[in-house]
């Protein structure tokens, strides 16, 4: 062995330090603009500078919960109250959704016999379900629940029932040519087999439920969507871009929460 | 000769746990697409005969390969001895009892291996243990486990997920897989096509090695001259399809144990080696043909 040392590249310069660098750039660019722009009035009358509406998230995001009557809540409240109407209406539509999807899944006639309604149901959009829920449950609570069930069934339900059909047949064969009792194949190899299919759709009904929840609580009583459409009212712009700014950190939690689960279930598997 | 892993006597083969097969004027025709719509669709197709009217006699603890060109039925014939699907016409009998559907009876070697991605090299074995022999405790079904992954060099990667490890590794857990359930019969489908040369060669020692064991009856699919020579008592050698059929079956009267550095020293292997190729040579050439005639027609 000669003395060499092994050529190393620079700890301090590579694409995550470059990226960083450039992500932090972009930040502080992008806010300086804001803030000239804003005091400038290139923008809209009114518009708040960036270092108003920083100073309203520092002040919403330390001070959470407070209850000063229903049109003034801290935001914590009103997250608690959306995440809390995502979870029942999503819980119960992966309820739904996951075995109906294995049962369609597993029938290539029953794939082909609730294709059409799903396929008519899938794109609709999911306020046009909200008078109809208003009229059924007269209740403003039950109906976002509704909202969510309705909208987020879908991509579980398509997602599980495609992960279902197209288990590589091979796993199939060989649970077959052990004799494999029919209820085993189906738990031990079939469901394991379609989970990432299963995992993915339940990402993007997740997804679906939050962007949902936002936009039928506009139209209910409480909760962000309504934190929202309650600072309109006011005219007071910075609580809207904070409320934007809470609502897009949530999302991106919830999605990674999902991206780990998938990872989980993947096990070299493209998912 | 290497037999330092065996947990019987090598002086009494488990003969009964081998098994005669018989395969008597067995067909498989795949009906083409009729009727009115299709024919005015322009989707109609016409049957097509896999294989026909074949029959074979595959004796007690007899290693049987069976060569032919691409499409001659190979895996077709192997899935009908699995049970996995059925033939059109004629049947088939394993120690007289006539196969009606797939059964732990039979172990089968899959080409692309079939592991279940999300269980352990141990837990892939032990799916299979647990299905064939649900009544035996956790703990004797643990042990034939170990005892199935042991003959396969295959105990320190017991806890390791098949994306972890190797293609030769991964076929190895196939092997104990089939070898757990303690089968009647083997089957495999060119079980080594999907690897390297170098791996192939040392799979194949292994199987060697594993299958002096205990001898049991082996039916092998294989493109492979030199594998079926190294491996086999009988080498059936198939004529293209469609309608694939039997060509001849060859004996392959060399000694056993066998090692792939002096087979070639038998008086009779080059002979049995040009035979083959020449066959598979003339037969694959003409495939080429069909094919080449098909295409400049359309």
């Amino acid at each position: 062995m000669t003395n060499r040392s092994l050529p190393r590249p620079n700890p301090w310069v590579n694409e995550t330090t470059k990226s960083i660098a450039l992500f932090f750039l972009s930040l502080g660019i992008f806010l300086l603009f804001w803030e000239w722009g804003a005091n400038a009035e290139i923008f809209a009358k009114g518009m708040p500078n960036a270092s108003t509406t920083l100073k309203e998230l520092w002040w919403w995001t330390t001070n959470p919960f407070f209850d000063n009557g229903p049109n003034d809540k801290g935001i914590g409240w009103n997250l608690l109250i959306s995440l809390r109407r995502v979870a029942i209406g999503y819980t119960a539509a992966s309820l739904i959704a996951v075995p109906l999807g294995i049962m369609i899944g597993i029938s290539k006639v029953a794939y082909r016999a609730f294709n059409p309604y799903v396929q008519l149901l899938k794109p609709v959009s999911p306020l046009a379900w909200l008078p109809l829920g208003l009229y059924i449950f007269r209740d403003s609570e039950q109906t976002g629940v509704f909202i969510i069930l309705i909208s987020s069934i879908w991509p579980t339900l398509i997602n599980t029932a495609f992960g279902v059909a197209n288990v590589n047949p091979e796993y199939v064969d060989v649970a077959r040519s052990l004799g494999t009792p029919r209820l085993r194949t189906i738990f031990k190899v079939i469901i394991p087999a379609a989970l990432p299919n299963i995992v993915s759709g339940l990402r993007i009904s997740m997804g679906i439920a939050w962007l949902v929840i936002v936009a039928a609580e506009m139209l209910l009583g409480t909760g962000l969507g309504y934190f929202i459409w309650n600072e309109w009212n006011n005219l007071y712009i910075p609580n809207i871009l904070v409320a934007i700014f809470i609502i897009g950190i949530v999302g991106l939690l919830l999605d990674s929460i999902f991206g780990a689960l998938e990872n989980l279930v993947s096990f070299g598997r493209k998912a | 000769m290497s037999i330092g892993l065996q947990t019987s006597p090598p002086e009494a083969p488990a003969v009964a746990t081998s098994a005669h097969l018989s395969i008597r004027n067995v067909s498989k025709i795949f009906p083409g697409k009729g009727g009115l719509f299709n024919k005015l669709t322009g989707k109609s197709t016409s049957d097509f005969v896999a294989i026909e009217d074949m029959s074979l006699e595959i004796e007690p603890n007899t290693f049987v390969s069976i060569i032919g060109p691409s499409g001659c039925g190979k895996s077709t014939l192997l899935s009908i001895i699995a049970g996995l699907s059925s033939p059109t016409f004629g049947q088939l009998f394993l120690n007289d009892q006539p196969i009606k559907g797939p059964g732990a009876d039979r172990g089968i070697v899959f080409q692309n291996y079939a592991l279940m991605p999300w269980m352990t090299v141990e837990g892939n074995v032990r799916f299979a243990v647990e299905t064939v022999n649900p009544k035996l405790s956790p703990g004797q079904q643990r042990e034939i486990v170990r005892q199935a992954l042991e003959l396969v060099n295959l105990t320190g990667a017991a806890r390791k997920h098949p994306h972890e490890i190797s293609g030769g590794m991964k076929q190895r857990v196939g092997i104990a897989r089939a070898l757990a359930i303690n089968p009647k019969i083997l089957l495999m489908d060119e079980p080594f096509g999907a690897l390297d040369a170098l791996t192939r060669g040392f799979l194949q020692d292994e199987i060697e090695r594993i299958w002096e064991q205990d001898r049991k009856t082996v039916v092998m699919i294989t493109h492979s001259i030199a594998e079926a020579l190294l491996l086999s008592d009988k080498i059936v050698m198939m004529t293209r399809g469609p309608a694939a059929k039997i060509a001849k079956v060859l004996d392959v009267p060399f000694p056993r144990p066998r090692n792939r550095e002096t087979i070639d020293e038998h008086p009779a292997y080059h002979d049995l080696k040009t035979e083959m190729e020449h066959h598979l040579t003339l037969e694959t050439r003409a495939v080429e043909e069909d094919r080449i005639r098909k295409l400049s027609r359309n």
